[in-house]
C-alpha cells in the first residue's frame, strides 16, 4: 500500500523536476534569440560537461575533498586519449570501462 | 500505399539509430539505478514505490538524495525544494535545446522536455547540431534510457544485493560516455577554456556547496566568461582590417 504522503512527494519531486526541462523549451523554441544569447548557448555544453566531470574524476568522499590519485581519474587518461584518436563513443566506453575495472582489483 | 511505407522505413530507422545512440546511457544507468533501488529498498521503500519515482522523476542524482533524506525522516517540502535545486541544471540544458525546435509543436516539445537528462542532452544535442537528427531519434534515446532506468531501479529493490553492480568496470560507463561526448564538443580553443574553467570552478565549489548546485554556478560562470572572451578575440581580429583600410586612402 502506497501512502498518499508518499505520492505527494514523489509528485512535487516530478513537477519541480519537470517545469526547468519545460521552460525554456516550451517558450524560447519558437522565437529568434539574440545573437549573444545563442553565443552563450552555444558553450554550455561544454561548460556543463566539463561542470559534471571534473568533480568525478578529482572530489571524493564525505565531507568532500580533493583526492588527486583517484581510479576515476587514472582511468581518464586512457580514455580521453581513445575518445581523442578514435572519435568513437563505443571504444571509449570500452576502454574506460576495462582500466576501470583492472584498477578496482 | 508505398508513402505509407516509405514513412514507416523512415519511422523505424529513425528509432534504430535513436537505440544505437542510447545505448552507452544503458550501460551507465544499469548499475546506478541497481544501486539506488537496492538504497530504497534498505530504506523501506517497495519496488513499486521507487519504481513509480523513477517514473515521475527520471532523475539519478536527486532520486538518491530523496531516498536517503526519506529514510532519515525528511518532511516532504525539504525533499521537494532539495530536488528543486539539484534539477535544476536541467534549464540550462532545455535552453540549449531549443535553438534545435523552430518549427516542432509546444505539445511535442512538453512531451520531448521529460526525457533531459544529463545523459539523453549530452548525447542529442551535439546530434542536432550536426543536423542529422531528429525529434522520432531524440525521442527512442528518452524512452529507451527512461524504460532502463525504471526498470534497473525496481530490480534493485527486488534484490539488488544477489546482482553485482559494480562488477566489468560499469560503474565507468557513464564517464567514459561523458568524456567522450566532451571532446566531441570541443570544436575551438574557447571550448577547452570554457570546459577548464567550468571543471576548476566546479570542482572548487563542489568543496563547500552541498548537493550539485555547483554544476549550474560553474557552467553559467564559465559559459559567460568564454562568450565574452570569444566576443573580445572576435572584436580584435575584426578591427585589424578596418584599421588597415583606414590607412589606405
Amino acid at each position: 500500500m502506497i501512502s498518499g504522503k508518499y505520492m505527494l512527494i514523489i509528485t512535487g519531486m516530478g513537477v519541480v523536476t519537470y517545469l526547468p526541462r519545460w521552460l525554456p523549451l516550451a517558450f524560447l523554441s519558437r522565437r529568434s534569440l539574440p545573437r549573444r544569447l545563442v553565443q552563450w548557448l552555444d558553450l554550455i555544453p561544454a561548460a556543463i560537461l566539463g561542470a559534471l566531470l571534473t568533480p568525478e574524476l578529482i572530489i571524493t568522499g564525505s565531507p568532500r575533498h580533493i583526492e588527486w590519485l583517484k581510479p576515476e581519474l587514472i582511468a581518464a587518461i586512457p580514455t580521453f586519449i581513445t575518445a581523442a584518436i578514435t572519435r568513437s563513443l563505443g571504444w571509449t566506453v570500452v576502454v574506460g570501462m576495462v582500466t576501470f575495472g583492472l584498477l578496482q582489483k | 500505399m508505398t508513402t505509407i511505407k516509405t514513412a514507416h522505413n523512415e519511422y523505424s530507422s529513425a528509432i534504430r539509430q535513436g537505440v544505437a545512440a542510447a545505448w552507452p546511457i544503458c550501460l551507465g544507468y544499469i548499475p546506478i539505478g541497481l544501486a539506488l533501488g537496492l538504497l530504497a529498498q534498505k530504506a523501506g521503500l517497495s519496488s513499486v514505490e521507487i519504481g513509480l519515482m523513477s517514473l515521475f522523476v527520471f532523475a539519478g542524482s536527486a532520486q538518491f538524495i530523496a531516498v536517503s533524506m526519506l529514510s532519515t525522516g525528511a518532511g516532504p517540502l525539504a525533499i521537494i525544494m532539495t530536488t528543486f535545486i539539484v534539477n535544476l541544471r536541467h534549464l540550462l540544458m532545455s535552453s540549449s535545446l531549443s535553438l534545435f525546435f523552430r518549427n516542432t509543436g509546444r505539445a511535442m516539445l512538453s512531451f520531448y522536455a521529460y526525457g533531459i537528462t544529463d545523459e539523453s542532452f549530452a548525447v542529442n544535442q551535439p546530434r542536432f547540431k550536426e543536423g542529422n537528427w531528429g525529434l522520432p531519434q531524440a525521442m527512442t534515446v528518452h524512452q529507451v534510457s527512461n524504460l532502463v532506468w525504471i526498470l534497473s531501479t525496481v530490480a534493485g529493490a527486488y534484490g539488488g544485493q544477489f546482482i553485482p553492480a559494480h562488477s566489468f568496470g560499469m560503474d565507468y560507463a557513464l564517464i567514459a560516455m561523458f568524456i567522450c561526448l566532451l571532446i566531441f564538443q570541443i570544436k575551438g580553443v574557447i571550448y577547452i577554456i570554457t570546459a577548464l574553467i567550468a571543471g576548476i570552478a566546479a570542482a572548487v565549489m563542489s568543496l563547500y556547496l552541498p548537493g550539485n548546485i555547483h554544476v549550474v554556478i560553474a557552467a553559467i560562470l564559465a559559459a559567460t566568461i568564454g562568450s565574452q572572451l570569444r566576443d573580445h578575440i572576435e572584436r580584435r581580429t575584426a578591427a585589424k582590417p578596418s584599421l588597415q583600410e583606414t590607412n589606405t586612402p
